[in-house]
């Protein structure tokens, strides 16, 4: 019972909370890598582009209440989320073809591109702005637990309970059929292997008759839905607000390097990393502890590791010394 | 050729002279907050606040001999000093400011006053930098602020638990000069009265996920969560989750807490919580209520008062002064913001002009009854509230 009471305790503070933040950094570090691998520069602009797809849904969230319309106990925002990614698309593609296509016809290096993404991310901090202001927009509505910590404690008895948000339960789910979706189209469908032949070497791809502008598109239209979904993801989650999208970016780079630039599969592991090592190593284990160790062994400190201004500190730890010891992350991505 | 040099010299003189009589129409006062970063959705209010108290010196038309006063705003970026310092740089050598209202977060406006006030000898009012660091800082006499240090705030808090029977605490602060003078504030206070506090745990603003945070402060457990952080950052991260998981459901709020749209979002979650925030009443409170709705300023919002009083602090000390040159304004600051003299009220500024011009002695009462105390801040009063079926009620002033 003492360490059910544990386990719960541990449920409610470190693995719901890691794991949905994982699947929004992971979602983030798949639209970095892809692009990383396929059109070989980092997107500093992502986290702002999640900012602007989010506020296409938010827009469209808003109009859909005003009509009345509702899913119920699910949010109105996914309703939203194909005219989300729709606005993201169009911009995205707009972007690539104003800004991006210039320097690529150019040949320039991924350098010059990662500053110019800057500059891109620039644009749309301040288009966000413009948009929708620099306030927190809160859009999520329907049910918002699957179930509480009372509820959870009144059913099972227990001291101790866990509770469960529908937003991140949907976070989760929606994770999951992403990445399984965005898996099958790259490995079983033609456009995917030609995104893929041309990720691997350019000049071999071009002359098997590749259309190179097919696959730059097809890029940034699958970066643009799942930029936006993240987005939407996390604000549903936790709550929109422009300049905390723009701080996303430091946790999803870190994330995408871990796992490897460029490797997908590589990018949902490193989220994972990143969020449980922030949330795990600094957690204080005495609650834990009380419950599972016999009460004279119970401890009075924290039973902190570090105390948790450190955790970012320790996913950038990490970080390092993947880098040290395995320059290309964890998946085998291209160097950085 | 003597004469020509002569002349030509006389002509360059008159044309000086004629330049610096067309300059002096318009002085400039900066306005440095953080337009961008982690309190940009406060900083529009609070600048049309100061803004709306420099218009109304300019139409009373009685502003040193019809000179007007112009407001160059720059951003402090709140958080970032390098930026928050050369903006200050650029106000100062480029725009030729007389002045400084600002800069708003407690770091930046420390940084920007060692590094562009005190070497050009302009002269700082900050309406909202509140950590008592800056109390101690080497100023020259150039610093002033209209709102109160947090280390008295920190002995309201204390004393607010005291009535309340709270004992034992969890605290989180925003990790910042503010944040974390205001949490030593309060648990030195807290703990001389008896109270313990289980953990003292920072956070950081605008981050993307506070569950190590709320993980490390459900552990350590306590009556209620001292939330010391900002209402649209990371302070409504911490109580979001914290409701979430169920880790606490009663919060003692920071000023930087107090908001209405916090109240909208969570209110209906956070019942019986409490908090202090610094707070005036009395006829200056609403004769500024009245101007910014005059002037169409939305004049509820955080610290809309206290720049108000900031900006008009700096007019009537450069009337007092007779000069918009930098260097009188310092001297002249508490003179015009103390006793004896004439109290002022927010809307008449005109009446202040008029005073100072024929030599009389004003005392300024503003929208915050402005009182300098020490080397130059808000002597203050708060107002400690408990949130009641969704709405902030009053307790008492204290």
């Amino acid at each position: 019972m003492e360490l059910l009471n544990a386990l719960m305790v541990l449920m409610n503070f470190v693995i719901v909370p890691a794991l949905t933040y994982g699947s929004q950094l992971a979602l983030g570090a798949l639209g970095v890598t892809l692009v990383y691998g396929i059109l070989r520069f980092s997107n500093f602009a992502h986290g702002d582009g999640m900012a602007l797809g989010t506020t296409a849904v938010i827009l469209f969230t808003w109009w859909f209440q005003s009509l009345g319309i509702s899913l119920g106990p699910v949010p109105t925002a996914l309703l939203a989320l194909p005219f989300g990614i729709a606005a993201a698309a169009a911009l995205m593609l707009g972007t690539d073809r104003v800004v991006y296509r210039f320097y690529r016809t150019q040949k320039a290096k991924p350098v010059i591109l990662v500053i110019v993404s800057m500059g891109v991310m620039f644009i749309y901090n301040g288009i966000t702005r413009f948009i929708i202001g620099p306030d927190d927009q809160n859009f999520a509505d329907g049910a918002r637990f699957l179930f509480t910590v009372r509820e959870f404690r009144d059913w099972s008895g227990l001291d101790e309970g866990f509770g469960i948000r529908s937003t991140q339960a949907l976070t989760v789910v929606t994770a999951v059929i992403v990445v399984a979706a965005l898996f099958w189209f790259l490995n079983r469908t033609r456009t995917g292997k030609s995104m893929r032949a041309f990720s691997d070497n350019e000049d071999l791809a071009l002359l098997s008759g590749i259309n190179p502008e097919k696959v730059v598109a097809v890029t940034w239209l699958l970066v643009a839905a799942l930029a936006t979904i993240a987005g939407t993801l996390y604000g549903l989650d936790k709550s929109f607000k422009p300049f905390t999208y723009f701080q996303l970016l430091l946790p999803i780079f870190a994330a995408a390097i871990v796992g490897g630039l460029g490797s997908p599969l590589g990018a949902i592991a490193g989220g994972f990393i990143i969020a449980f090592s922030e949330v795990t190593v600094t957690y204080a284990w005495k609650k834990v502890l009380e419950y599972a160790l016999p009460e004279a062994l119970a401890p009075e400190g924290l039973m902190q590791l570090m105390s948790t201004e450190y955790k970012f500190a320790v996913s950038f730890m990490i970080l390092v010394v993947v880098l040290l010891f395995k320059p290309t992350g964890l998946f085998k991505g291209k160097a950085v | 050729m003597k004469k020509f040099l002569l002349s030509t010299a006389a002509a360059s003189l008159l044309a000086g002279a004629a330049f610096a009589a067309s300059h002096a129409q318009e002085a400039k006062i900066g306005v440095i907050l953080g337009f961008t970063g982690p309190i940009e959705s406060l900083t529009p209010d609070m600048a049309a606040a100061a803004e709306l108290a420099l218009k109304e010196v300019n139409d009373s038309g009685k502003f040193l001999d019809g000179v007007t006063l112009a407001p160059v705003r720059a951003d402090s970026t709140c958080v970032d000093a390098a930026a928050a310092t050369a903006a200050a740089e650029r106000l100062i050598t480029a725009e030729g400011v007389s002045a400084i209202m600002g800069a708003d977060c407690s770091g930046v406006t420390g940084a920007v006053l060692a590094n562009v006030a005190v070497p050009n000898g302009v002269t700082m009012i900050s309406p909202s930098a509140t950590s008592p660091g800056l109390t101690a800082a080497e100023d020259n006499g150039l610093f002033f602020r209209t709102s109160p240090s947090d280390a008295r705030q920190g002995q309201v808090l204390a004393d607010v638990m005291g009535s309340r029977g709270v004992t034992a605490v969890a605290v989180t602060y925003t990790n910042n000069d503010y944040g974390k003078g205001l949490s030593d504030a309060f648990i030195a206070a807290f703990e001389a009265a008896g109270g313990k506090v289980t953990i003292n745990a920072p956070h950081e603003d605008g981050k993307a996920d506070y569950s190590a945070e709320i993980g490390a402060l459900a552990s350590a457990g306590g009556d209620v969560l001292v939330v010391l952080g900002y209402s649209d950052q990371g302070g409504k991260g911490i109580i979001q989750a914290s409701l979430d998981t169920g880790a606490f459901e009663t919060f003692a709020l920071g000023d930087g807490m107090y908001s209405d749209a916090l109240l909208a979002d969570l209110g209906a979650d956070m019942e019986g919580s409490f908090g202090t925030v610094p707070w005036s009443e009395g006829e200056g409170t609403e004769a500024f209520g009245a101007v910014a709705a005059a002037g169409g300023v939305n004049g509820d919002g955080p610290y809309t008062r206290e720049s108000y009083d900031a900006a008009a602090l700096l007019a009537m000390a450069m009337m007092k002064a007779g000069t918009t040159d930098a260097a009188g304004i310092a001297a002249n600051v508490l003179d015009v913001a103390n006793a004896p003299g004439e109290p002022i009220l927010p809307g008449e500024l005109g009446k202040a002009m008029e005073i100072i011009a024929a030599g009389g002695d004003v005392d300024y009462v503003g929208a915050t009854n402005v009182e300098l105390i020490g080397p130059g801040e808000a002597a203050g009063t708060y107002r400690e509230y408990t949130i009641t079926g969704g709405a902030f009620e009053t307790v008492e002033f204290r």
